[in-house]
């Protein structure tokens, strides 16, 4: 089992953000694993391709090409799970900006999030007007994402209402720091849900640290799902960097979301092993051996292990998968410097209105 | 009968001048258009040209001092002829010029023409202001009835609205402002043709196939002035070619650095410049046609045309051009340009052109035959500046090329001058040492 | 042609709209089997069920916060805010979200949404129950700020509102739910966002006005006509985005402007208003731009002379008239 439902007896993190996980002693557990018939590699591979793109934006980004990055680096384990717990292209997601391989799941590709990250015209999330990684997709149901924190929730609330008023057998799934968990808009997003027993599922992405700050200056419960227990719905404590266990969690959440039986609250804890964004120095309120002990659970790693242990992964078919991710790096890095800017006259104008949207 | 000088009024806030510099002392003779007096405003420097021939009699007001628009400055007339005093109402105003000018405390004092006491109208409100220049109105005829004796808008229409009485009041055409655009007859500097009341003009309307467009006085000008000046002239168009190459590098070397000091560095300066420096070395150019002979002018004074869209162009001034370096010619043109726009031009602003310059390139057009503006000899087409392939030496070269069209009278230019002239404005701007 | 109050005309609005649009839904606090305190929705529970009048939780951001997230699923919900004085916890999701939402996503997501609010002094209501805020809104591109002054003009706005694919405030004067009564056409009666209502011809000077201050001004022009002063009169209607042909149509042909708002008076509404005509009217105005608002305090006091006090009437609009028409 790599979940837990949260009664308060989880370990307290430590004032200086060192987790231990709640769940390890049976995160990993390989051999549960086996029995799936989920697609591993190509999950594999969508973890892959998300590190890596995510690392060439910080590449980039040192070489003074683009203006600003915001990483998802270390949750490719929590956000892939989620990803395939749901019913691609049926189901809603009102994400938040460090879903970057939860975005490829459902279908971002590289180039579009490499334009993105360049500021170029055709970015399918805002056409470049937004700042990176405020991700949005029409056509994969994922709504816009702005930056105040928090304010998804009430979204989420409203759209698993809208599917519950419409009669849809929809589910929508909804991302969050822990750090903004302390917004007001996510206890009245999930008081709403909990109330009208809507199909949401909040998953906080736990990666103990808003910018500086450890999770023990924004909340005196040692897990954010403790608090599921105040709104009256189940919360679930998961290893957030155990891909196949989130995928567990998050596919009872979500059946039980379709049920009618209403929301749940998912804590996945995870680390971020970079700074905030690229504007962030993250040696001011860390250590380096803190960040070295958590890059030793890196998700990656752990599926890794666990599919060779399952004799799915070979070496030359990781070998493929990392040439496979390569290439479309190199082919959406490329895309991205060659497209054009957005024109102020176009996209800068509007539209403001729908009335000036002109579709193609 | 002696003509009278007067002190124009040159703006719509300007209500004196000083005397800066008589041209012509008395018993000295003058031809028409000649300038006679210096004179100088807080607003503009500038020339008052003779508005008759004949001898200078009387000089009412000297160096130096300081009067009101619309005072008598001195008679033209005939050696010999009796002038008349100066008008009480002359000398009282000079007194009154020597009190700090009222004109800095916003409140506009009343010239009138009779022995009427000066009114102070008051502020003047910006509907007002523009109903009174709208219908030449002098408001110091109109009755206020608004707080303080403000002349409110509904006084002005009211005025506007009384019966008109046969005779009119007799207000001299030179304390009349002018209209303030260009190719209205000169003339209309000296009286008569200015008593003529301009009905109102029809407000801006979408134009729709099949309607009358009723023609604005500007349209009946410009009209007036093409038709007169297409019978009077004896026109002829000689086109030559420029490589802006020099003016392109030059102007790419300085426009930042003019930039920063709030010039905009136009391409126009440089053809005014290159005319400018081409008028002084040919001042048959630089010249009007007269029936005893042809009249040099002194200044070179280049008019720019402004297009005002469907209303029309007007045609700003550049004085003295052939003195001023690029910079003051960048910063007049644009200037100019700006206010020509805004319609803020003031009447002396678009007299006294003794060249002009026409700028169609701006629409795309190659080259074109443009019509003189009279009394002037010749006008100068610019084209677009356009990159061609040209034979340079014995190699086709991609260069940044313009047609230049020199519009000349033939009663008084030949095409050998007028190609010298225009060659000279050529190899002006291929040098590009400005 | 029958006649009814205003809130009976803002009912029989939702009340069209819910029957013609199964999208459309209510949402607020005390909507469903209370009817709202004014009694706004009052019926509707009962005639279309709790799934389309729905009681929320006493929490105004997600009120708005559940409202556009529904809207973005493509229904169209009628937030209701109780007292406008409350809107200010869903100030971010107006501004952040609904405003943004067309343009952020390139046109990709847009929310059909109405928030009522219910606003002005003049009800005894204090601080927190009589504020008057379009001011704040009607600075955001993207939203739509209405707000009607008569029967006719509420329900053919809340109609074309809920019909709107933006996110519209609409802000209903309070004072007047059952003070204004006025007739309202048997017809689909549809009145477009956007253009203002010139409802009184004149020449003198140009009142511009909305909401209950539209009818004092209306008082106002009366009382002074006997005075020989014409006063033209302009029904705002639509705040944002601002009718300026019809504004400065009005002082072309006036070149006088009073502007009355009970919101208090620095960087009000009226201040754009005075920017359009500066800037559009410069040379058609024969006076300064007045205003006459509400003064420059927190709030409206409670206590009757206070209230009385900041509120702008018919005599004071008055007055005002006379002075601009004397300058």
């Amino acid at each position: 089992m790599g979940e837990r439902r949260s009664a308060g007896r989880a370990q307290r993190p430590r004032a200086n953000g060192k987790v231990k996980m709640a769940s390890t002693a049976t995160a990993t557990a390989p051999a549960k694993a086996a029995a799936t018939d989920l697609p591993l590699l190509e999950m594999f591979s969508v973890m892959l391709l998300a590190r890596r793109l995510d690392e060439r934006a910080w590449v980039l980004h040192r070489q003074g090409k683009i203006a600003f990055h915001i990483s998802g680096m270390g949750h490719e384990a929590t956000q892939v799970g989620i990803a395939y717990a749901m019913r691609r292209g049926e189901d809603w997601l009102v994400p938040y900006y460090r879903d970057l391989a939860l975005m490829l799941a459902l279908g971002l590709t590289p180039l579009e999030f490499m334009l993105g990250v360049y500021g170029k015209r055709g970015e399918p999330s805002s056409g470049a007007r937004q700042m990176p990684s405020h991700f949005g997709l029409r056509r994969a149901n994922v709504v816009s994402t702005s930056a105040p924190v928090a304010t998804q929730i009430p979204h989420a609330a409203g759209i698993g209402l809208a599917i519950k008023l419409k009669g849809d057998e929809r589910v929508v799934v909804t991302t969050i720091g822990e750090g903004s968990t302390s917004q007001g808009e996510w206890y009245e997003g999930l008081n709403w849900a909990a109330v009208h027993k809507l199909p949401v599922v909040c998953v906080v992405e736990n990666n103990v640290y808003a910018i500086s700050e450890p999770q023990d200056r924004q909340m005196a419960v040692p897990n954010v799902a403790d608090r599921a227990a105040a709104f009256g719905m189940p919360g679930v404590v998961v290893d957030g960097n155990d891909v196949l266990a989130v995928q567990r969690v998050m596919q009872q959440a979500v059946d039980r979301a379709r049920r009618g039986e209403g929301p749940t609250l998912v804590e996945a804890k995870t680390y971020r092993p970079v700074p905030h964004s690229s504007d962030d120095d993250d040696r001011s309120y860390r250590s380096r051996e803190e960040v070295e002990q958590w890059k030793k659970r890196d998700p990656l790693l752990l599926f890794r292990a666990t599919l060779q242990s399952m004799g799915v992964l070979s070496e030359a078919a990781e070998q493929a998968a990392e040439a496979k991710a390569a290439a479309k790096v190199e082919e959406a890095v490329h895309g991205a410097d060659a497209a054009p800017y957005p024109d102020p006259a176009v996209e800068g104008l509007g539209p403001v209105y729908v009335e000036e949207i002109h579709h193609a | 009968m002696a003509t009278r000088v007067m002190m124009p009024q040159l703006g719509e806030s300007v209500v004196e001048g000083t005397v800066t510099k008589w041209l012509r002392a008395e018993g000295e003779g003058i031809r028409e258009f000649e300038p006679l007096v210096e004179i100088n405003t807080d607003k503009v420097d500038t020339e008052v040209p003779s508005p008759a021939s004949g001898t200078v009699l009387k000089v009412y007001v000297s160096e130096g001092q300081t009067v009101r628009a619309g005072t008598l400055l001195a008679m033209i007339g005939q050696p010999g002829e009796v002038v008349i005093d100066p008008a009480p109402e002359a000398t009282s105003a000079v007194q009154a010029a020597v009190e700090p000018s009222q004109a800095h405390t916003g409140r506009v004092p009343a010239q009138t023409t009779d022995a009427t006491p000066v009114r102070d109208l008051g502020f003047i409100s910006p509907v007002v202001a523009k109903l009174a220049a709208e219908h030449k109105l002098d408001l110091a005829q109109v009755r206020g009835t608004g707080a303080g004796g403000r002349i409110t808008k509904k006084d002005v229409l009211a005025h506007l609205e009384r019966p008109r009485a046969s005779a009119a009041p007799d207000v001299p055409a030179w304390e009349r402002p002018g209209e303030g655009d260009l190719f209205r007859p000169t003339e209309l500097q000296f009286g008569q043709a200015m008593a003529i009341e301009v009905a109102r003009g029809p407000e801006a309307r979408p134009l729709v196939p099949g309607m009358l467009v009723p023609h604005t006085p500007m349209r009946r000008q410009i009209a007036e002035h093409m038709l007169r000046s297409v019978r009077t002239a004896a026109h002829v168009t000689t086109v030559m070619e420029a490589d802006m190459s020099a003016v392109v590098a030059h102007r790419h070397a300085n426009k930042d650095l003019f930039e920063r000091e709030g010039i905009s560095l136009t391409f126009t300066a440089y053809f005014v410049a290159a005319s400018a420096a081409a008028l002084r070395a040919h001042p048959l150019v630089n010249s009007t046609w007269g029936e005893e002979g042809v009249q040099l002018q002194r200044p070179v004074h280049i008019g720019l045309a402004v297009s005002l869209g469907e209303e029309g162009l007007i045609v700003p001034v550049l004085r003295d051009a052939e003195q001023k370096s690029l910079r003051r010619l960048a910063a007049e043109v644009s200037d100019l340009a700006r206010r020509a726009r805004a319609r803020q031009l003031t009447p002396e602003e678009v007299r006294g052109g003794t060249f002009t310059i026409t700028n169609h390139g701006v629409g795309g057009s190659l080259f074109a035959t443009p019509i003189i503006s009279q009394p002037q000899s010749a006008i100068l087409g610019v084209g677009a500046i356009q990159k061609r392939a040209v034979v340079v030496g014995d190699a086709i070269a991609i260069r940044p090329m313009v047609y230049l069209s020199l519009t000349f009278d033939h009663r008084l230019l030949d095409g050998a001058s007028a190609d010298a002239f225009l060659a000279t404005i050529v190899a002006t701007l291929e040098k590009g040492a400005f | 042609m029958p006649e009814m109050t205003m809130v009976e005309a803002i009912r029989l609005a939702m009340d069209e709209e819910l029957a013609r649009d199964e999208r459309v839904f209510i949402v607020g606090e005390d909507v469903g089997r209370r009817g709202g305190v004014f009694r706004a929705t009052q019926g509707l529970f009962a005639k279309y069920g709790e799934k389309r009048v729905i009681d929320s939780p006493l929490a105004e951001l997600s009120i708005v916060g559940v409202g556009i997230g529904a809207a973005l699923y493509g229904l169209r919900p009628i937030c209701e805010i109780q007292f406008a004085d409350f809107i200010h916890p869903a100030f971010n999701q107006i501004v952040s979200e609904a405003a943004k939402m067309c343009y952020r996503s390139g046109g990709e997501w847009t929310v059909p949404l109405v928030i009522r609010a219910p606003y002005g002094g003049g009800i005894g209501g204090g601080l927190y129950h009589s504020q008057s805020l379009e001011a704040f809104f009607a600075h955001v591109p993207g939203l739509k700020v209405v707000i009607p002054s008569t029967p006719q003009d509420a329900r053919g706005l809340l109609k074309s509102a809920v019909r709107d694919p933006n996110p519209v405030l609409f802000f209903e004067p309070k004072k007047g739910y059952r003070l204004i009564r006025g007739p309202v056409t048997e017809d689909e009666g549809l009145v477009p966002i956007g253009p203002a209502h010139v409802t009184r011809e004149g020449s003198d000077l140009s009142l511009f006005a909305y909401g209950m201050m539209h009818h004092y001004a209306l008082q106002a022009a009366e009382i002074v006509s006997g005075e020989g002063i014409r006063a033209e009169v302009v029904d705002l209607r639509t705040l944002y985005p601002p009718d300026r042909a019809t504004i400065v149509a009005s002082v072309r042909k006036t070149g006088k402007a009073l502007i009355v708002h009970e919101d208090n008076l620095t960087g009000g509404y009226g201040a754009e208003i005075a920017a359009i005509l500066a800037d559009e009217a410069f040379t058609d105005l024969d006076a300064p731009v007045r205003r006459l608002c509400g003064p420059d305090i927190p709030a409206v006091p409670f206590s009757h002379p206070l209230q009385d006090w900041f509120m702008p009437n018919p005599n004071k609009i008055a007055q005002a008239m006379r002075e601009l028409a004397a300058y």
